[in-house]
Formats: C-alpha cells, sequence, structure tokens
C-alpha cells in the first residue's frame, strides 16, 4: 500500500463538490489544532435525503481528499444511511491509510457527524 | 573523515525501513546511541545494579561510583564541576526545576518573567504556570522575520521587574543560536536570573557554562547519544544554594521529623528518589564517546551537513526555509516548507524512501503562529549522517513536490 494510492491522488488534484451551498441545512467543521487540517462539510436536504454537499477546507492531502470522497459517497444517500457510515468505510474507499495518518482520513467524518448531531435549521426542507 | 567509523558503531543505522536502508534526519528529536552507550547501561544492571548513596555494602559503593562519575564526566563536557550538575529527567524536567525553584525564591506579585517567541513548550509553560501561582506575568520577546531574537525588543522589555530570563540556546525550529552571553549580561544588569535551555546545543557544540553566562542550563541525554529518561541542569553553585528543592522525599534530605525536614546540600538537593542510575552511566559513555570524536569535530560535521541541506533546499524556487540562511549562525538543523503540500505529506512521502524527518509544530506553536504556518518540516543532523544521506533528502524532497503540487 502507498500512502498516496491513486485515488487519494485524484482526489487532490480534482477535489468533487468543493465550494459552500447557499442556505445549507446543516453545518459541520473540524480542524486538527496540531497540524492546521480543517475540513467544513455544509448538506442539504431533501425527502430524507443528501439533496447536495459541499466541502471546503484546507490541509493535507489525505484530509483534503477523503472530504471529496466522502462528499461522493453519501450525495443523494438517505440520512439514516449517511449517519450510519464508518470510519473503515472511508478508510477502504480511499485504499487504506497508514497509521501514522489515520486522523486526516477521518477529519471529514468528524465534521459530518458534527453536522448531523445539529437539528435542521428551521425552514429546512 | 568520521562518517564510515562512527556510522559502524550505530547499530540501529543497519535496519532498514521497508526495503529501503534507514536515512535518520530527526536527531533534534532524538538522536540514536552508539553500541557503548547501550552496552555500557546493559553491563551496569549485569555487573553493579545497586541503589546509590544509602547502601553500606559494597555493591551499593560501586554503583554509586558509578553514577558519580557520570556526574562527573558530564561537568567536564560543559566545563563545569560536579556538585554544580543535578541530574534530572530530561530538559523539561530540568526546565520544570528551574522555573519552579527560581520562582519560589525570587518572585513575586507584578514580578516578570521573559520568555522569546522562539522557545520550546517546555521552556514556556513551566513559567506560565509558576507566573500564574505568583501572580507574576510572562512577557515574550520578538522574533525578526530573519529568525533572529529582536534586541531592541528585548532592552525595552527588560525592566528591574524582570526576575527570570528564560531563552533557547539553539532554537529547535530556525536553529538560531542565541547570543547567551550578551543576553546574560543584559538581564545581569537588572538582577535577572538567566535560564538556558540547551536541549539543541550542548550535544551539537563545545559549550562551556564559563563563557556562555547563564545561572542555570539544561539539556537531555537522549539528544546527545544517551538514554532516555536522564538529563541534567547545571547550576551556579551560589543559586544553587539559594533554591528550594522541587520534588522532594529520599535521598534529598539531611535530617526529617514529622513536622519537617531539611535539606542536603547541591545537587542532592534537588535528586529526589532514587535517580535514573544506568542511564547516567549510559550518558557517561556517550559523554566519553562524543569527546573521543571531539566537540570542535561534532560541531564542524553538523556545520557542514547544515550547509549542504540548506543551500540545496534554498536552490529549489518551490521551498521556504525557516530562520536565519547563514548556517555558521545555526544549530544543525533546517526546517522548511514545500509550496501547496502540507509537512505532513513531505514526511510521508519522504518515509516511503525510508527518510524520517519531522513534520508538525515541533513544540513551539507560539513561534508557528508568528511564522504564519500552521507546521513545518525539519530535517536534523548528527555526528551518523552523511553528504550522501543529504543529496537523498534533497532529490527526495523534489519528488515530494512532483508527486503532489
Amino acid at each position: 500500500m502507498s500512502p498516496y494510492e491513486e485515488v487519494i491522488l485524484d482526489h487532490w488534484r480534482h477535489p468533487r463538490n468543493k465550494g459552500r451551498l447557499v442556505n445549507p441545512d446543516m453545518v459541520g467543521v473540524e480542524a486538527n489544532p496540531l497540524c492546521g487540517d480543517v475540513v467544513r462539510l455544509e448538506l442539504k436536504l431533501r425527502d430524507g435525503k443528501v439533496e447536495d454537499v459541499r466541502f471546503d477546507g484546507q490541509g493535507c492531502a489525505i484530509s483534503q481528499a477523503a472530504s471529496s470522497l466522502l462528499t461522493e459517497m453519501i450525495q443523494g444517500r438517505p440520512v439514516a444511511d449517511v449517519a450510519a457510515v464508518k470510519d473503515d468505510d472511508l478508510l477502504s474507499a480511499l485504499g487504506g491509510v497508514i497509521r501514522t495518518r489515520l486522523s486526516c482520513a477521518v477529519l471529514p467524518l468528524r465534521a459530518l457527524r458534527k453536522a448531523l448531531a445539529q437539528a435542521p435549521k428551521e425552514g429546512g426542507r | 573523515m568520521m562518517d564510515a567509523t562512527v556510522r559502524a558503531d550505530f547499530p540501529i543505522l543497519r535496519r532498514a525501513v521497508g526495503d529501503r536502508p534507514l536515512i535518520y534526519l530527526d536527531s533534534a528529536a532524538t538522536s540514536h546511541k552508539p553500541e557503548a552507550v547501550v552496552e555500557a547501561e546493559a553491563r551496569f544492571y549485569r555487573e553493579a545494579n545497586a541503589n546509590v548513596r544509602r547502601g553500606v555494602y559494597r555493591l551499593s559503593a560501586a554503583a554509586t561510583d558509578l553514577y558519580e562519575e557520570a556526574r562527573a564526566k558530564v561537568a567536564a563536557l560543559i566545563g563545569a564541576i560536579p556538585e554544580e550538575v543535578i541530574f534530572t529527567r530530561g530538559t523539561t524536567e530540568a526546565l520544570n526545576l528551574a522555573a519552579y525553584a527560581v520562582g519560589e525564591a525570587r518572585v513575586g506579585p507584578e514580578d516578570e518573567v521573559l520568555v522569546t517567541e522562539m522557545e520550546h513548550h517546555a521552556n514556556l509553560i513551566p513559567w506560565q504556570e509558576m507566573a500564574r501561582r505568583r501572580g507574576a506575568r510572562v512577557r515574550a520577546v520578538a522574533v525578526t522575520p530573519g529568525g533572529e531574537l529582536d534586541w531592541d525588543d528585548f532592552r525595552q522589555k527588560l525592566s528591574p521587574r524582570t526576575k527570570a530570563v528564560a531563552v533557547a540556546h539553539v532554537s529547535n525550529v530556525l536553529g538560531t543560536v542565541n547570543p547567551i552571553p550578551e543576553i546574560a549580561a543584559a538581564a545581569h544588569a537588572v538582577g535577572a536570573v538567566v535560564v538556558v535551555d540547551a536541549a539543541q546545543s550542548v550535544p551539537h557544540m563545545p559549550l562551556r557554562v564559563g563563557e556562555l553566562g547563564a545561572d542555570l542550563v539544561a539539556f537531555s541525554g537522549h539528544k546527545m547519544l544517551g538514554p532516555t529518561g536522564i538529563g541534567a541542569l547545571w547550576g551556579r553553585a551560589e543559586l544553587l544554594a539559594e533554591l528550594p528543592p522541587f520534588l522532594t522525599g529520599g535521598e534529598m534530605i539531611r535530617e526529617v521529623s514529622l513536622d519537617r525536614a531539611t535539606w542536603a546540600d547541591p545537587p542532592a538537593k534537588f535528586e529526589a528518589g532514587t535517580p535514573p542510575i544506568a542511564q547516567a552511566v549510559g550518558l557517561g559513555a556517550a559523554v566519553d564517546y562524543l569527546q573521543g570524536i571531539g566537540m570542535d569535530e561534532v560541531r564542524r560535521h553538523g556545520r557542514e551537513l547544515t550547509s549542504l541541506a540548506l543551500a540545496g533546499l534554498l536552490d529549489r524556487p518551490y521551498v521556504t526555509v525557516y530562520g536565519p540562511l547563514d548556517p555558521a549562525a545555526r544549530g544543525a538543523l533546517v526546517a522548511f516548507s514545500v509550496d501547496g503540500i502540507h509537512p505532513h505529506d513531505v514526511a510521508t512521502l519522504l518515509d516511503e524512501e525510508g527518510i524520517a524527518i519531522r513534520a508538525g509544530h515541533h513544540c513551539a506553536q507560539p513561534l508557528h503562529r508568528r511564522l504564519g504556518v500552521p507546521a513545518t518540516c525539519r530535517a536534523s543532523f548528527y555526528v551518523y549522517n552523511t553528504g550522501e544521506e543529504v543529496a537523498a533528502f534533497l532529490a527526495a524532497v523534489d519528488r515530494a513536490w512532483e508527486a503532489l503540487a
């Protein structure tokens, strides 16, 4: 296993769903103050599903690629499924992550869980 | 040429990382140990193990002799007398001892302690905590964009309220060698105690405490080829006599009753409990090893490798180097970053090639805030590193840039 499998390089060079939503229903921000990585996830919900998702952030290739990949994994999925995404699901989708960098890879999942823990905003559909 | 013979003395350098030979460029974090040090510590346990200072039997006397011989070796390395060398667990404990004892003896409400923006957390937090307990204030001397102490800011912040000046001899990030004799002279003029974090200098350059001019000097064994769990605090005899103990308990007393106790003379006053005896013996062997090479030669070799690394990194337009550009003004380390690539990615990519460098804030978050980056990469060098290793490191930095930029 190389620490930078093709999937990580691809998402690092060509991030998917990067940016901000207008009036997101849920927002989660997580940071690792030790290395300066920051990930912000925004979700728009409709009929119990993730209608739209964006991430924004800065940091290492692993945290940013993991964020990009996670947005693809949850786009269009029922919220209950999204809430059930486990660390290992994301890590295996990334093609495996070396032990010393696991906290980078799971940073977007921590942001996602933070977002889901919020009550949807008033008027959110 | 010391490379080949010296390298053969370090068993760990024969190991591989994955399918690559280990290129270890993180000696500023901890150094490797020559066979002589490993053997000295093991031999102590095999042949001379006993507690020190309190045994009537001859084995204890032999262990005490070995422990005190180690103290004498450390003292000789820094031009001190043995009674002025306190064994601690390392630089961190030594600086905690210094901050606590100086605080108790010299610092009261409204007083100030002067630190610098380039301090390792170990020479910052003990002073913050002491100031909080004593109602005093910590002020920090600014660092210039070139990575040196801002002398005007130092002069401006130094005042009769300053009771202690705590400063690194060599910055563990910038590599800057601070002018301790000048700092000490100015600090002494206002009556302040001068405490020096010498963790990155004692292992790498000739140092005489008499010439340094400081009052307390802290360093670690494990960064100078010795074991972990042993370090030292050198203190001026008059000051050690004045300061109260830090840790209390066995071995550091003269007489104890149920409601009070009196203290032994230094250094025992500051060495409560059973000390790291085998580790001290190992450190003594490390000092012997360094003296065998000669500290001037250690410094020359470190400067040579640092020059190569510095020139190579400065040559690459996508690399930013932090700290002084003149290798003569530096310790044996270089901190840098690669444009657009997080330091942890650089370190992981180099690790793929068997090259160990450090990435992160290096226990100096305020300094990184001043540099405007959350983290940096750091390569550091010691007696067993070679010019070929520096070249391999520079080529790997190029490949990291190509992989992720």
